[in-house]
């Protein structure tokens, strides 16, 4: 695995609560991924701004270096990371899922693989193994389960919660770590010139509607304990009985493997 | 429940009431009856459209006098039958992909159908597009106007790239308006997106309201909101709209014009992994085994949770006590689970472990004392010893899976 050409894509994160510029948490994610496959061959790539302080973070990571097409704030990083990776030998591409800053609508990847031509999976768990120019890649689903899928390179992943954590930046090797800027033409996003950004708002709370048909029906509703189980009690019954019927339960609800 | 016949006053009221969602439930279905002075009444609007009276006058009784009341009111009130809503000749189309996890509609597909209905307006229609085999007959509840099945093998497993490929032949078939998709982990985040790479067009994405023309969507790390003219793909997040609640909807049958292409998928589904339930995070775990202070023998406990395939929990005095670590606490200052299963043996039900628990779907407790609180949550309260039980739960289940080896070879 060790000629694997592996190129992880990072933006600029914000805290959630401070809005303070950080490494964003899935970005950091594919770097991890990235390092773990490739090490120090790894190339990491950021479209933007140079002088931002907070690309420094994974830096710390243990990267020596840290590409930057240069772009002005706002603009569209699509086009700028098409050029550079359909002009390298790029063989697999780690994205986050979704950007902590801007819109954030997490469709990076998607148009790049379309751009590229190139597959995509997405929520990328692990790499398992990369051979004769296929790769076993594990997926992350919901509920902590995975599914293993095969993919022939290049291909691009994107990884989001269920991808290893990263290992922490340390303070030397990002102030070691250097930026290096390069020309890009400048692209513009169409979409803020017709959108806005806001603060954003608090999403207002459901309400339990209950659509009983008469008053009574509504009131007791409203007023049942919510944690009523209304369920089966088994007292004085031979331990075997009880677990026939636990048993039973998890049978039923199909959790028993 | 006595014979007395008895005026309904509000059924009578809905009846006047045209504008009323239950109207039309609400209107006799006899067009002929007996008034209360011997003479022939009939309903002009159930004889016929332009009903002319004896007089030449087209005649309406809004008196109500005839309508609602007549039922007897019974106690256990027969379901409603909700008012059709028809739509022959669309003006538009709204396409709508539900996730259908376990072959059903979730809320967030309901929540999507109601926005979707929002769009398609009196004169559109919302068309349902699902995929593989269908356990859900609700459509018409949903909100959906049309629906298109596409079935066969390519569609079993993980196949983006096919499914893909069948909105595609959607999309030119067709031509919504707009396509709508929920915002999820579980495929409509993900398909909405390639549908959007593909089509060129650019989404809204994690949409939470839409009005007035336009739509909100989360932004970044979710501190901003991008307001926008709605585009014409939207993947909107759960609860983005009520679902439709007052209209049953005809959810016809459509084919598609033309067949979908296929072609080698450059992603291959290998199925699914074996996880370790430990390593699952105690939060996204489905199956939860939890022992608190009533349990006498920790290596029972952990022997049993292995043979379970369950993830462990813990109450907070467990914890404490050094039985098991802090990452495995339930309840309020440990992690509030969602667990379709919740086993908790041996635990009192402490307020503050019982919030915790609050979005688990099947609960069943182990306890030895008959009052306490756990046994009053649970699904399935159990009256005994823990260890007893956990001895005896394993058993049974060995045996299970022994059986099931036997039946295999
Ligand atoms: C601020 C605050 C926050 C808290 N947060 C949490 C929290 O996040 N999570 C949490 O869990 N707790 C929390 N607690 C603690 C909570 O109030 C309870 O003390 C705790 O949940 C009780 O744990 P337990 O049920 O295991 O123990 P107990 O209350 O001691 O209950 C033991 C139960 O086991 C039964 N039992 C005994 N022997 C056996 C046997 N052989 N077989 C079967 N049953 C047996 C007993 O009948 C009893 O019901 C918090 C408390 C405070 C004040
Ligand atoms: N300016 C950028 N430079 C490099 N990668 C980016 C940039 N913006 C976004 N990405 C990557 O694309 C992913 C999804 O971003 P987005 O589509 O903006 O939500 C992020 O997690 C990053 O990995």
């Amino acid at each position: 695995m060790t000629d694997l050409h592996v190129v992880a894509l990072v933006s600029v994160g914000a805290h959630p609560t401070s809005g303070r510029p950080r490494r964003a948490e899935q970005d950091a994610r594919a770097v991890e991924l990235g390092l773990r496959l490739a090490g120090e061959q790894l190339q990491v790539v950021h479209a933007g701004d140079v002088a931002d302080e907070a690309l420094r973070a994974y830096l710390g990571m243990g990267l020596p270096r840290l590409t930057v097409l240069e772009q002005p704030p706002r603009a569209d990083a699509l086009p700028a990371l098409v050029e550079h990776l359909a002009n390298s030998p790029a063989q697999l591409v780690l994205t986050g899922s979704q950007a902590e800053t801007g819109e954030g609508s997490g469709m990076l990847p998607y148009l790049l693989a379309e751009r590229l031509g190139w597959p995509l999976v997405v929520g990328l768990a692990d790499i398992e193994s990369v051979e004769n120019g296929q790769a076993l890649v594990l997926q992350a689903l919901p509920r902590g389960q995975r599914r293993r899928l095969r993919v022939r390179l290049p291909f691009l992943a994107s990884v989001d919660n269920g991808a290893p954590a990263a290992r922490q930046s340390a303070f030397g090797p990002a102030r070691r770590g250097q930026l290096q800027a390069q020309e890009s033409a400048p692209a513009v996003d169409p979409l803020l010139s017709v959108a806005t950004l806001q603060p954003a708002r608090l999403r207002p709370k459901r309400l339990k509607v209950v659509s009983a048909g008469s008053a009574a029906e509504r009131m007791r509703a409203a007023t049942r304990k919510a944690t009523g189980g209304g369920g089966q009690t088994l007292e004085g019954v031979s331990p075997q009985a009880a677990a026939e019927a636990i048993f039973n339960v998890l049978l039923d609800e199909g959790v028993l493997r | 429940m006595s014979d007395i016949i008895r005026r309904d006053p509000r059924a009578e009221w809905i009846a006047r009431n045209r504008l009323h969602p239950l109207h039309a439930a609400m209107q006799k279905s006899d067009t002929r009856w007996m008034g209360p002075n011997g003479l022939i009444r009939k309903n002009p609007h159930a004889l016929a459209a332009g009903f002319v009276g004896p007089s030449g006058l087209k005649r309406i009784d809004r008196s109500g006098a005839e309508q609602g009341g007549g039922q007897k009111r019974s106690a256990p009130e027969t379901a409603v039958r909700l008012p059709l809503h028809l739509v022959e000749q669309p003006s538009h189309l709204v396409a709508v992909v539900p996730d259908m996890v376990g072959g059903r509609l979730g809320s967030h597909d309901r929540d999507v159908f109601g926005l979707a209905r929002q769009l398609a307006g009196a004169t559109g229609a919302v068309l349902a597009v699902v995929f593989g085999q269908l356990r859900e007959d609700a459509f018409d509840t949903a909100g959906a106007d049309r629906l298109l099945i596409l079935e066969g093998d390519a569609y079993d497993g993980y196949c983006p790239e096919q499914r893909l490929l069948a909105l595609r032949a959607v999309e030119s078939g067709f031509a919504p308006r707009h396509w709508l998709l929920p915002d999820s982990r579980s495929g409509g985040g993900e398909l909405g997106r390639r549908l959007a790479a593909s089509l060129g067009e650019r989404p809204a994405t994690r949409v939470w309201q839409m009005r007035d023309g336009f739509c909100s969507s989360r932004a970044g790390a979710g501190r901003e909101d991008l307001v926008q003219p709605t585009p014409r793909l939207v993947l909107a997040s759960a609860e983005c709209a009520e679902p439709v609640s007052d209209t049953r909807h005809e959810a016809r049958q459509v084919e598609l014009p033309a067949p979908v292409i296929s072609h080698l998928p450059r992603m291959e589904d290998l199925g699914a992994v074996a996880v370790d339930p430990s390593q699952i995070p105690l939060a996204e775990a489905e199956f939860i085994l939890s022992g608190g202070n009533g349990i006498t023998d920790w290596n029972l406990f952990h022997r049993a949770a292995a043979i379970l395939g369950a993830t462990e929990g813990a109450s907070r005095v467990a914890v404490d006590d050094g039985h098991m670590p802090r990452a495995r606490q339930v309840g309020a200052t440990g992690t509030w689970v969602t667990a379709r299963v919740y086993l908790a043996v041996g635990i009192s039900g402490a307020i503050q472990h019982l919030q915790g628990i609050g979005a688990c779907e099947k609960v069943i407790a182990v306890n030895l004392d008959p009052g306490c609180d756990m046994l009053k949550r649970a699904d399935l309260a159990v009256v005994g010893d823990s260890a007893a039980i956990l001895q005896a739960l394993i058993e049974r289940v060995a045996a299970h899976r022994q059986g099931g080896r036997r039946d295999a070879a």
